[in-house]
């Protein structure tokens, strides 16, 4: 069952060098109690389509068309009085880099009860009790709550950036990069605890990511986004053993594992500029198997198997 | 007042270390953030002092060398920086700041020269033809490109060793195959040693020859690449391991094999680093510090828990 899907979700940016299509024509849908995980490259529209779903894409930006369902209704439809009381309560995020967002004069306990205070009518002292639980959650002793952020490592920055998005229970919560700054050992701490929270408290995810390998480890399903575009949906498993999309079997054998030594192989060239994407398929100038209705017709997502949806016209 | 007066505390970046790099081999030094890797390089090019210790280079105890011989080996070891983009000056064309070393060490005798050579470094690094990317500035370049840029500067005086230091962490992944593959080249063709340093063991299993392993700034294991990691002796490489994710969803998953967050370098724990975090530590841990000793052929571990 679905809880939050898009349909044709345009967000372009207006600047002055021209229109910037950051996320031009995404469609996905994510189901209760499943983690999907956003791939791509910098620059592909991954964190566009997050702050998108947010409804706080920053000026130039703009969504120019589609719809975002949440709980079957359209978010576009909803003016800003509505979405505050939608953003952080149905739909948070954990932003990218927040974890250096913290006001460093500010107790961690306060900057987290003041997002409490902000939007429920608790006083400040249930606030606060609040707070001790949320760091509870995510495996920080509650009398950490009175320290300042430099007495924090990055990590439990982090958690604590966790406990913030989940301070008002939402159901659906969007992890931007929640990993990337972190060192190994950390990062496979933040991966298992956002596994475990969403077990625990049944929370449908939405991962972005660059990294396949974190997307491999704790996503159900997921979407490899290139050039605004996602280009190939379906299970986690079957993307990664029975890729179809050129692109997306090239950024797997782009891809080093610990575990084997094989030759990496790179993809020439590099993404377009999303003012002017290529006619056809955007990937088409870098695609080894590119003929010629890829560089006049551009491709739809299409059920290749049962729930793998791709879109090249090779396929 | 009481701040000012505080006694003095030193960070030890980099505590006791030892290790050699083969002639045409590259080298990985392995950590996470605030392990000393990078000040081990910044020594091993002689951009900071150290305190104590000495470094060879081809037999040359380079760590006491003055300023005109130091000039000299700035020719021998070159250094890749992690950001391509902050490393490249924003209003030199691409030409100039690959010619730049052939000024600073006054090598090029004439302009058709120095243009034929900045032509050569940047047909190696594979930006090709050169005619395209010599007038341009590096915002008009990719993040892959302008690394590219940043190699062929280093390598345009034809250095025999080569510092890295993150060199691909900052690059997208369909981009750092291709920077990887360029950095094998050439040690292939130029025979370029390189002292190689990540956070990321993925990316040394696919260039490493060796890879020493460090943790609040010493070595804790090292030995050739495969060695290390498929039979990995050290708790912390161990742990290191089990906590990289594999991009294959149908790869085992293992147990996270540590805890807590690593220790302070002002004040590091007694005896062996990493007994806070060890899930095997005894006594002895807590007591002694461990040394380096070669546990199985030419692999080299320091941990009380073996041998």
């Amino acid at each position: 069952m679905s809880i939050l899907e898009t349909e044709g979700l345009k967000t372009y940016y207006f600047t002055s060098r021209g229109v910037v299509k950051a996320v031009d024509g995404v469609s996905f849908r994510l189901n209760v109690r499943e983690i999907l995980g956003i791939a791509g490259e910098s620059g592909c529209g991954k964190s566009t389509i997050a702050l998108s779903l947010m409804r706080l894409v920053p000026l130039p930006g703009q969504i120019v068309g589609g719809k975002i369902l949440l709980h079957r209704e359209n978010l576009l439809d909803k003016n800003e009085a509505e979405l505050q009381k939608i953003r952080w309560s149905k739909i948070s995020i954990v932003f990218q880099g927040s974890m250096s967002a913290f006001n460093p004069v500010l107790k961690i306990g306060d900057q987290i009860s003041e997002a409490i205070l902000a939007h429920t009518s608790l006083k400040k002292s249930d606030a606060l009790k609040r707070v001790e639980e949320l760091l509870a959650l995510v495996g920080i002793d509650s009398s950490r709550a009175a320290n300042y952020p430099h007495e924090f490592s990055g990590g439990m920055k982090q958690r604590s950036m966790i406990a913030m998005a989940l301070a008002l229970n939402p159901s659906v919560v969007i992890a931007d990069e929640p990993t990337t700054g972190l060192d190994v050992i950390v990062q496979a701490q933040i991966l298992k605890l956002l596994k475990n929270l969403q077990e625990t408290l049944g929370l449908s995810m939405i991962v972005i990511s660059h990294d396949l390998s974190l997307i491999s480890e704790i996503c159900d399903r997921c979407a490899v986004m290139y050039a605004g575009k996602i280009v190939e949906y379906a299970d986690t498993m079957s993307i990664f053993k029975r890729p179809h999309h050129p692109y997306v079997q090239g950024l797997i054998k782009a891809f080093p594992s610990v575990r084997s030594s094989t030759d990496l192989i790179s993809i020439p060239g590099s993404p377009p500029n999303l003012i002017n994407p290529p006619i056809g398929c955007r990937f088409h100038t870098r695609c080894p198997f590119a003929g010629k209705i890829c560089q006049e017709v551009e491709p739809t997502l299409t059920e290749t198997e049962k729930e793998h949806y791709v879109a090249c016209h090779l396929r | 007042m009481g701040a000012l007066l505080r006694r003095q505390d030193y960070v030890r970046a980099v505590d006791t270390i030892s290790f050699d790099v083969w002639e045409r081999e590259i080298f990985g030094l392995i950590g996470e953030s605030g392990c000393g890797k990078t000040t081990t390089a910044r020594l091993m090019t002689r951009l900071i002092e150290p305190t104590s210790g000495k470094i060879y280079f081809k037999g040359t105890e380079i760590s006491s060398l003055r300023r005109k011989e130091l000039k000299k080996l700035r020719r021998e070891i070159q250094m890749v920086f992690q950001d391509p983009y902050e490393s490249l000056n924003p209003r030199m064309t691409i030409f100039s700041l690959v010619a730049e070393p052939l000024i600073v060490h006054g090598i090029a005798k004439n302009e058709s020269e120095k243009k034929a050579m900045v032509n050569d470094a940047l047909e190696d690094v594979e930006l090709i033809p050169p005619e395209d990317f010599i007038y341009r500035y590096p915002h008009q370049l990719s993040g892959g490109q302008r690394q590219r840029v940043v190699i062929a500067r280093s390598l345009i005086l034809r250095p025999s060793f080569l510092v890295a230091d993150e060199p691909v962490s900052m690059l997208d992944a369909s981009i750092r195959a291709g920077i990887l593959a360029l950095l094998l080249k050439f040690r292939d063709k130029f025979n370029l040693t390189q002292l190689f340093i990540t956070h990321d063991l993925a990316v040394t299993r696919q260039i490493c020859t060796r890879i020493a392993v460090m943790y609040l700034g010493k070595i804790v294991e090292s030995g050739q690449t495969n060695e290390v990691i498929d039979n990995s002796l050290h708790p912390y490489t161990k742990a290191l391991i089990s906590a990289v994710p594999v991009p294959d969803p149908t790869a085992e998953r293992v147990k996270l094999l540590v805890k807590g967050e690593v220790a302070s370098s002002v004040n590091p724990p007694t005896g062996c680093s990493f007994h806070p975090r060890c899930l095997f530590a005894k006594k002895v841990c807590r007591e002694v510090e461990p040394t380096l000793a070669e546990i199985e052929k030419r692999h080299y571990v320091a941990c009380h828990l073996l041998g």
